[in-house]
């Protein structure tokens, strides 16, 4: 892990509320797994970092691609910064995806929302290895989804849209029963919709990736912490920005 | 030459500089950023007698100039810390200025007692935690249990022992009083503001304790007028904190009194912050005319108007 002023190369709008940034510095080559995060100081103005999972990276660029959404007033700052200009970033952060050890043939990708970018990056990965992928991708209306055409080109995608406007009306639970061949399933969105996943894929190998409010995104504060579900291990917590955010789902109680 | 070593009780510092409990764990994090035996002295996470989970997430919230947290004292117990997390920090050759919590007497009194058998330095007695619903909070804010406790955990062991002033109160000079009549060797203040924050599009408050304690440069002048009032009460050495993050800072808490100064908040915002104070700090107190720390002390000059 590294802090480094990264220089923007990209920063569009890419659907509701939803901006892609493409940072370039030395950090992309210590990327080690999708899933992990950087933790951005948007300005001086704002006291904490925000962590924002690693979309996608390109090491013949050195670049890695970010996906946020505008949930307060510093992401609402971070609209504002251009191309050229030099963020503060700390990272490659966090434990992601184990993709060496994977056993899988077929696997199954479920994302809500902003949870869906650090699923692309798993995608690309696990293709490149030869693994069949098929994706559920689930948003609050039309006007939210992003990046289900760059899904596609990887396998089959399934949409579904809280208030139906495109795909499978409801959520991501919903499309779940109308798919089958896949067993491992990942899975990244809001604490609610991993409880969901979690109970509706029982006994099917997974992981899934948390998210939570950080405070020093490196370990030793303690804001983002989450019960473990192994009663032999002593200290009864996982902390979300380091021994994660990725989890095995019997790992942890959401 | 500059001179940044600071003599306190049983803490001899290199320089004024170090982490403040809670916001560094117990070091393991940082010492992937840069050199823990740079820093001054190391205040590691609290300590209960048995291990804490604290409270439900989210945790923190940010405010404007700071943070709210309530963690909730979340520790694996003071035999894990002990055991696991000392000798990590032993061969750094730095000061380890132990927290010491708990809910009941009996709590603070047990892990003074196993703490003074350990290798750290000091003892700093968290009378002032806001985030957790037993203990903790009421020995701060009430002079008699302040008074008791300290005198309890001073029994107990032999360390030097800090005690950790809660700013909650309505005069934090009693309090200070109250530690210095029981045997404290020094204090250390302030800990955190209790506050709150809502969202007000789930109408919600943000933290699920609901209330946590602020910090970050929010409460530098709080911490400020605390210590330039407690200084002038009480013969105790003090170790000031609240929203530390440059060495004008430093100075500023010098100036007010403090004999040394602990960083929290700004660990998160810039993992480097204390390595980097340390580097500055020769010359900065040249640049302001001072050849050492020791001679800042306590230098602020009373402006009297006349008319």
């Amino acid at each position: 892990m590294q802090r480094e002023w990264m220089t923007i190369v990209a920063h569009q709008s890419i659907a509701n509320q939803t901006y892609l940034l493409e940072l370039q510095g030395s950090l992309p080559q210590f990327v080690e797994t999708p899933g992990q995060f950087v933790h951005i100081q948007v300005s001086d103005d704002f006291f904490l970092r925000r962590p924002v999972s690693i979309a996608d990276v390109d090491s013949d660029k050195g670049s890695v691609t970010l996906l946020y959404k505008v949930m307060g007033k510093g992401t609402d700052a971070l609209t504002k910064k251009q191309i050229g200009d030099k963020l503060d970033v700390l990272g490659p952060s966090g434990t992601g995806f184990p993709i060496d050890e994977l056993m899988t043939n077929k696997a199954l990708l479920i994302g809500g929302g902003i949870g869906v970018p650090p699923l692309y990056c798993l995608a690309k990965n696990l293709k490149a290895r030869g693994i069949e992928v098929m994706s559920i991708l689930g948003f609050r209306s039309r006007e939210d989804v992003f990046f289900t055409e760059k899904f596609q080109s990887l396998g089959d995608v399934h949409v579904a849209t809280n208030d139906g406007s495109m795909g499978t009306r409801g959520f991501v639970t919903d499309v779940i029963p109308q798919v089958d061949g896949y067993d491992t399933y990942f899975s990244c969105g809001p604490t609610v919709m991993l409880k969901g996943v979690k109970e509706q894929l029982k006994g099917v190998p997974g992981y899934i990736s948390i998210e939570e409010r950080m405070g020093c995104g490196v370990g030793a504060c303690f804001a983002c912490v989450v019960e473990c579900a192994d009663e032999e291990d002593t200290k009864g917590y996982r902390k979300i920005c380091s021994d994660g955010p990725v989890f095995r789902p019997e790992e942890v109680i959401l | 030459m500059i001179d940044t070593k600071v003599d306190l009780p049983g803490l001899q510092l290199k320089n004024p500089v170090m982490p403040a409990s809670g916001c560094f764990g117990f070091g393991r994090e940082f010492a992937q950023f840069y050199d823990l035996s740079q820093l001054g002295a190391i205040m590691i996470k609290a300590a209960t007698a048995t291990k804490r989970f604290g409270n439900a997430t989210p945790r923190v919230a940010e405010t404007a100039s700071g943070m709210l947290n309530a963690i909730g004292l979340q520790n694996p117990g003071v035999d894990a810390i002990i055991d696991e997390e000392l000798p990590f920090l032993e061969p750094y050759n730095t000061p380890i200025v132990a927290n010491v919590a708990g809910s009941t007497m009996e709590d603070y009194e047990e892990v003074a007692a196993k703490l003074g058998k350990s290798t750290v330095s000091a003892l700093e007695l968290n009378i002032s935690c806001p985030n957790v619903k037993e203990g903790g909070v009421q020995f701060g804010v009430d002079p008699e249990l302040a008074y008791t406790v300290t005198k309890l955990v001073k029994e107990a062991s032999a360390k030097p022992v800090y005690v950790k002033l809660s700013p909650n109160v309505t005069d934090i000079v009693t309090m200070a009083k109250a530690a210095e009549e029981a045997g404290a060797d020094g204090l250390s203040m302030i800990n955190t503001l209790t506050g709150m924050r809502i969202d007000p599009f789930t109408r919600k408050p943000i933290i699920a304790n609901q209330t946590g304690g602020l910090s970050g440069p929010a409460i530098k002048p709080v911490a400020i007028r605390m210590i330039h009032q407690v200084y002038q009460a009480v013969n105790l050495p003090i170790i000031g904190m609240g929203g530390i993050e440059t060495t004008d800072d430093i100075i500023e808490y010098l100036l007010a009194g403090a004999s040394a100064v602990a960083v929290g908040s700004a660990n998160f915002k810039n993992p480097y912050i204390c390595k980097e104070l340390i580097d500055q700090l020769p010359d900065a107190l040249s640049a302001h005319q001072f050849s050492s720390v020791k001679e800042i002390i306590g230098g602020v000059h009373h402006q009297t108007t006349s008319t």
